[in-house]
């Protein structure tokens, strides 16, 4: 049956046109119920025996998915005209549904009553789009009803009042979401409603018992009329608000790559922002810069300060904390910086948090429901109210709960339970909670990606030897070195002797684009995923695990596709040529660093494999000599491996892990390569290469490194790379760990490499920071980084073997692109580095130590220090917690020192000290990690 | 965008191997040697076929064939935005071509030398389509002049969107820019006239969608067929036969 639809719509360029459309109502659309007699039933969803069938209407699915979601809720038909309103309006809500209609573990129906011929309804005259739809929903509710002829109750959930009062006059049962809910007499179901606005007033009472005492917090939001015409003349601008992660009382609005950044202090700047919103800012008056920052850091001491990792580099280490508060010298130099406040959210980041709620004891007389705290594990998010009828049950246990209002007279935003992820401190649970948190899909590969791989057992076909843009390298002695028990294998090294006294030294890269082609669900789903992401005792792989493990892994013993990079080099290092194939090659040996390490250094092997290993090292060591003399500074990491207990996967023991020479000899010539690519590709593709860069630290970053320096008595230059990595080679004192510990202090004042397309940027703002590089690209990794992926795209065109795929041509999609790989990347560091914190409290549950630990910031009540061994930083309190005078203790400002009042001790920064670590549970199920000095 | 959602409903309410309702009518134009009228959903063209005739340009003349002519146009109102266009823009004459170089592979042209034979295919509805559409309707044009030919060409076009195989797109699908196969067959003597694609497919994709083309384009091919019986018993009762 045909029905053609007819609408106007507004053209792109104004003008008003009629836009005529089929519309093809069909009679092989089925109710998806297993009892129906009429119906075609193998696509049937719904429970064989239903008692009721439950029709939800658009806002219902809009505002109470999390209700959805849960188990308790089945036997749903969804419609389509509900559907399509769902994703005309909130797209991750859409994905939600829709991910419960495809779960086969719950009965989800979608019913396309737009195409049915008994339930299409078409628009009367006078009628709005809402009503119209809304009677489509009644009719095919009504039709579901006659259809089944009362083997089933249908029930429409609907918080329309009119819709209500309509359906009930055709003779449709119809119920509100919060009744329907109760009749489950399902308490804990009754968490997971979201709160409408006006139930603020009883949240409240938290705060304050007397109604009429409510003060206003924040200011009022400013219309969106009025934010556009601010914007417009430039006295408010536009930006995402980032919250610093380390003090959320600290946030910035202004575009990541560009701009100067406005800092907004406070939580009554934010004015209710949350992290990743786009906000409207205001800027303050230049007198009140100042002022703002140090309110900020009064209440930045209320804060809870936990035992974790020593941070990698400046992007996720508290360089703005490290100040001391109150310094003047330091709030002078800051108080440049634009301040601001504020004014609109013009669109919020809501989504939901993982956390727990904050210990607290059933309040009497509340008929079960409590109202009570929630507090997220990430700490840029504000606490969250939340209404409980299972406060006892949810104490010890990880939630996640979403946020739905916040209103200028709460204090918090109020929000919803949602689920439960277990108990805290269970190592799933909170594994579970690091890789939410860090937004890592760990769901299975589907169907569909798994259909783009090769079929299996694959092996090297005569096709691809004889293909002529591939070279049969497979007679060359190629080996790997790897971390023991590295299965995804993406590079393979091989040096060779020539006749002429120099060498012939080959990258090779496992040829993962032979197999991930663009455009497919392969390439977007590790587009999507960006890297593999590895945990202490798990790894999150990018792609599919034939291809991880095998089909790409460049094996010892099997013959593997690989994209290769080939220099001539003269026993000095010099590269004469370079050249880039596709090649066959076979690997002949997989060793591991501490093998390979023991070959070189065993004087009794000349074997060939030993003679190339020690001829490879002896030209990374130049390699690097060179490096370092440019300027590539050596930085130092305090990366912490774990033995883990096959059994338990409890950590049993736990150390630094060890850097050998074949670490930097592999290392070296992954650099090399990565540079030479990076040369390439940018040559034949100055628009659209994506490069990694890492920015040169401002003064203002080196700032905690300068001030800890200058207390040792220690002058280093930050003139340049060069100036810092020399003064950091001269920095050297009695004490062997000296230069070490200074080397951590500067890495972290380092902000993180990043990924970008060419085109965004001028050729100077491509340079490498740390490795002293011009350019720099990521090749050599691609089974597990897709930037890699990307770039081994862009090598194959420049040599002419591939077509460029045509999303190189869509500068905004590659800058995307980016900024994803960016995102992914940084959120893989944050789940490993939360993944050792995790394996780290669990190591010390059992076992009490004491060790020594070196002095790293000076703080108020006490300092903070670093413990080598384990690799981690905490504080350590010479006051009780909350005393805020300080007491006895008074802290010298210019020596980076902690004094006593009579003068009997004193601590100073990088001193060393003996500590204890323990795990205490200073309140019911809050185990932490507390350092004491011994 | 879902151009086919899970259920395997297309926007319009098709499943994927589905055609848009066809519809055709033959003689339309009285003064013509052959006409038809075409419809694939909201497509509308119609042909009009005038010959075998003397040629008007005597240079053009072809001693051992007829010379076919064709001209395809667009009308003014057959999209939304009544925009005029310049007659023989390059999109124009590239159809014209096409449609003509199909048409020329079925017309027995050798049995008609020094003759001249005018095919004339205007759009007056657009919604995607338009060159199967117009190939279709010529071919019945033809057949309604009686001109002989070796078999009805008939023609359909087939895509591939959300990973899925589409038949007969129309212009919102089409406008995706997924792949567009246009196929046009001889489908008693089950040859391949006309084969058009635009983008890329890797040559598994390819053939399912190829393959999908075909159907649609015998699919129209029993439709043209069961049209002329109809028009050809409607002439055998009016002469009274
Ligand atoms: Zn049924």
């Amino acid at each position: 049956m045909l029905q053609n639809k007819s609408f106007v719509k507004r053209t792109r360029g104004g003008k008003i046109t009629k836009v005529v459309r089929e519309h093809y109502l069909r009679h092989d659309i089925y109710c998806g119920a297993p009892i129906c007699k009429v119906c075609d039933t193998s696509q049937a969803r719904l429970s064989p025996t239903p008692s009721t069938i439950l029709i939800f209407d658009t806002n219902v699915v809009l505002n109470q998915i999390d209700l959805l979601e849960n188990p308790a809720i089945d036997d749903v038909v969804v419609l389509s005209i509900v559907l399509e309103e769902v994703k005309n309006r909130n797209l991750s809500v859409y994905n939600r549904v829709r991910a419960l209609c495809s779960n086969s573990l719950r009965k989800f129906f979608v019913f396309s009553n737009e195409h049915h011929k008994d339930t299409y309804v078409t628009e009367m005259s006078g009628e709005s789009k809402n009503d119209r739809n809304d009677r489509a929903i009644r009719v095919a509710a009504q039709w579901y009803q006659s259809h089944l002829a009362g083997s089933a109750r249908i029930l429409l959930i609907t918080n329309d009042k009119e819709n209500k009062r309509k359906a009930i006059e055709e003779g449709i049962s119809a119920e509100t979401v919060e009744s329907y809910v109760r009749s489950l007499s399902r308490p804990d179901l009754l968490d997971l409603l979201v709160q409408p606005a006006s139930e603020d007033v009883n949240m409240e009472e938290v705060e304050d018992l007397r109604p009429s005492k409510r003060k206003i917090i924040y200011t009022e939001h400013k219309p969106m009329s009025e934010i556009t015409s601010g914007l417009h003349r430039g006295i408010y601008h536009q930006g995402k608000l980032r919250v610093n992660r380390y003090n959320p009382f600290e946030a910035y609005v202004g575009s990541e790559s560009i701009g100067d950044e406005i800092i907004i202090y406070g939580r009554t700047n934010m004015n209710r922002a949350f992290d990743g919103d786009i906000v409207a800012v205001e800027l303050l008056p230049q007198d009140q810069w100042h002022e703002e920052k140090s309110l900020a850091l009064a209440d930045e001491e209320d804060e809870e300060e936990d035992v974790h990792l020593v941070p990698g580099s400046a992007d996720d280490a508290p360089w703005t904390t490290a100040q001391p508060p109150g310094s003047a010298g330091v709030t002078e130099s800051i108080s440049s910086r634009p301040s601001g406040r504020v004014v609109g959210i013009i669109k919020r980041n809501w989504h939901s948090y993982c956390g727990s709620l904050e210990p607290m004891a059933m309040p009497a007389g509340s008929g079960g429901v409590a109202h009570a705290l929630f507090a997220s594990k990430d700490r840029r998010i504000p606490k969250i109210r939340i209404h409980t009828r299972q406060l006892e049950n949810l104490l010890d246990k990880r939630i996640v709960v979403a946020v739905d209002s916040w209103d200028r007279l709460s204090r918090y935003p109020s929000g919803h339970y949602v689920r439960t992820i277990g108990q805290i401190g269970d190592r799933d649970t909170e594994t579970e909670v690091v890789l939410i948190e860090n937004d890592i899909n760990t769901r299975p590969f589907s169907s569909q990606v798994l259909a783009c791989l090769p079929p299996l057992p694959w092996s090297v076909s005569s096709e691809d030897l004889a293909n002529s843009i591939r070279q049969d390298l497979r007679q060359l002695r190629v080996f790997s070195v790897d971390p023991p028990g590295c299965k995804d294998i993406d590079d393979a090294l091989q040096c060779t002797s020539l006749p002429n006294g120099n060498y012939e030294v080959g990258v090779h890269i496992a040829d993962v684009t032979n197999f991930v082609h663009s455009d497919t669900p392969l390439d977007d789903e590790a587009s999507q995923r960006g890297t593999s992401v590895y945990l202490v005792e798990r790894r999150i792989d990018m792609l599919p695990k034939p291809l991880t493990e095998d089909v790409c892994s460049l094996r010892a013993d099997v013959e593997r596709l690989a994209f290769s990079v080939i220099w001539e080099m003269t026993p000095e290092a010099e590269i004469i040529s370079t050249r880039y194939t596709k090649s066959v090659i076979k690997s002949c040996a997989a060793l591991s660093y501490i093998e390979a390490q023991a070959r070189m250094d065993d004087s009794r092997l000349m074997d060939p494999l030993t003679t190339d290993l020690r001829n490879m090292n002896a030209l990374a060591k130049i390699m690097r000599e060179r490096r370092i003399q440019r300027g590539a500074l050596t930085l130092a990491s305090a990366e912490v491996k774990f033995q883990i207990d096959t059994e338990t996967h409890d950590p049993l023991d736990i150390g630094m892990y060890q850097i050998r020479e074949a670490n930097q000899m592999v290392e070296e010539f992954m650099l090399a390569a990565n540079v030479s690519v990076a040369e390439k590709i940018l040559k034949h593709f100055p628009l659209c290469s994506l490069l990694r860069r890492h920015p040169t630290p401002t003064r203002e970053m080196l700032e905690p490194l300068l001030r800890t320096a200058a207390a040792v008595g220690l002058n280093l230059d930050v003139s340049s790379s060069k100036a810092l990595a020399d003064s950091l080679d001269s920095a050297v004192a009695d004490d062997p760990y000296f230069n070490k510990l200074i080397r951590i202090l500067a890495t972290r004042c380092m902000t993180q490499a990043v990924y970008f397309s060419s085109g965004d940027l001028s050729p100077p703002e491509y340079l490498h920071y740390g490795l002293a590089a011009p350019l720099y690209t990521h090749f050599t990794s691609p089974i597990r980084r897709y930037a890699d992926v990307i770039v081994h795209r862009l090598l194959a065109a420049s040599l002419g073997i591939q077509k460029l795929p045509a999303i190189f041509q869509d500068g905004t999609r590659l800058t995307s692109i980016a900024d994803n790989l960016n995102y992914r990347h940084r959120n893989a560091q944050m789940a490993s580095r939360a993944s050792v914190e995790l394996h780290t409290l669990i190591f010390f549950r059992k076992r009490p130590t004491d060790t020594e630990a070196r002095i790293v910031r000076i703080r108020s009540n006490g300092f903070f220090v670093f413990v080598p061994k384990y690799g981690i930083e905490g504080p350590v309190y010479l006051t009780p917690r909350g005393d805020k005078e300080g007491g006895e203790w008074f802290v010298d400002e210019q020596q980076q020192k902690i004094r006593k009042m009579d003068g009997s001790m004193s601590y100073s920064v990088l001193q060393t000290v003996f500590i204890h670590l323990e795990i205490v549970e200073p309140q019911p199920n809050r185990p932490k990690l507390q350092l004491t000095l011994v | 965008m879902e151009y086919v959602s899970p259920e395997g409903l297309r926007l319009d309410g098709r499943r994927p191997m589905e055609m848009r309702q066809i519809r055709a009518e033959i003689g339309v134009v009285a003064k013509a040697a052959g006409s038809a009228l075409f419809e694939m959903g909201n497509t509308k063209v119609i042909a009009a076929v005038y010959g075998p005739r003397e040629v008007q340009n005597r240079s053009q003349q072809l001693n051992d064939s007829a010379l076919v002519r064709c001209e395809y146009t667009m009308a003014n109102f057959s999209t939304g935005d009544r925009m005029r266009k310049p007659k023989g823009d390059r999109r124009s004459t590239e159809i014209s071509l096409v449609i003509r170089q199909t048409m020329e592979a079925c017309i027995m042209t050798h049995l008609m030398p020094r003759s001249q034979i005018d095919i004339f295919v205007q759009v007056l509805q657009a919604d995607g389509g338009t060159r199967s559409a117009c190939i279709n309707a010529a071919s019945l044009a033809l057949a309604d002049a009686g001109i002989p030919m070796r078999d009805l060409v008939t023609s359909c076009s087939a895509g591939y969107l959300n990973s899925t195989p589409l038949l007969d797109l129309n212009y919102i699908e089409d406008s995706a820019g997924g792949a567009d196969v246009t196929l046009g067959i001889l489908p008693k003597l089950d040859k391949v006239t006309l084969l058009q694609m635009d983008a890329k497919l890797s040559v598994e994709t390819f053939e399912n969608v190829m393959q999908l083309a075909i159907e649609g384009c015998k699919a129209v091919a029993t439709y043209i067929r069961e049209v002329l019986l109809e028009n050809t018993k409607q002439l055998e009762y009016r002469r009274g036969i």
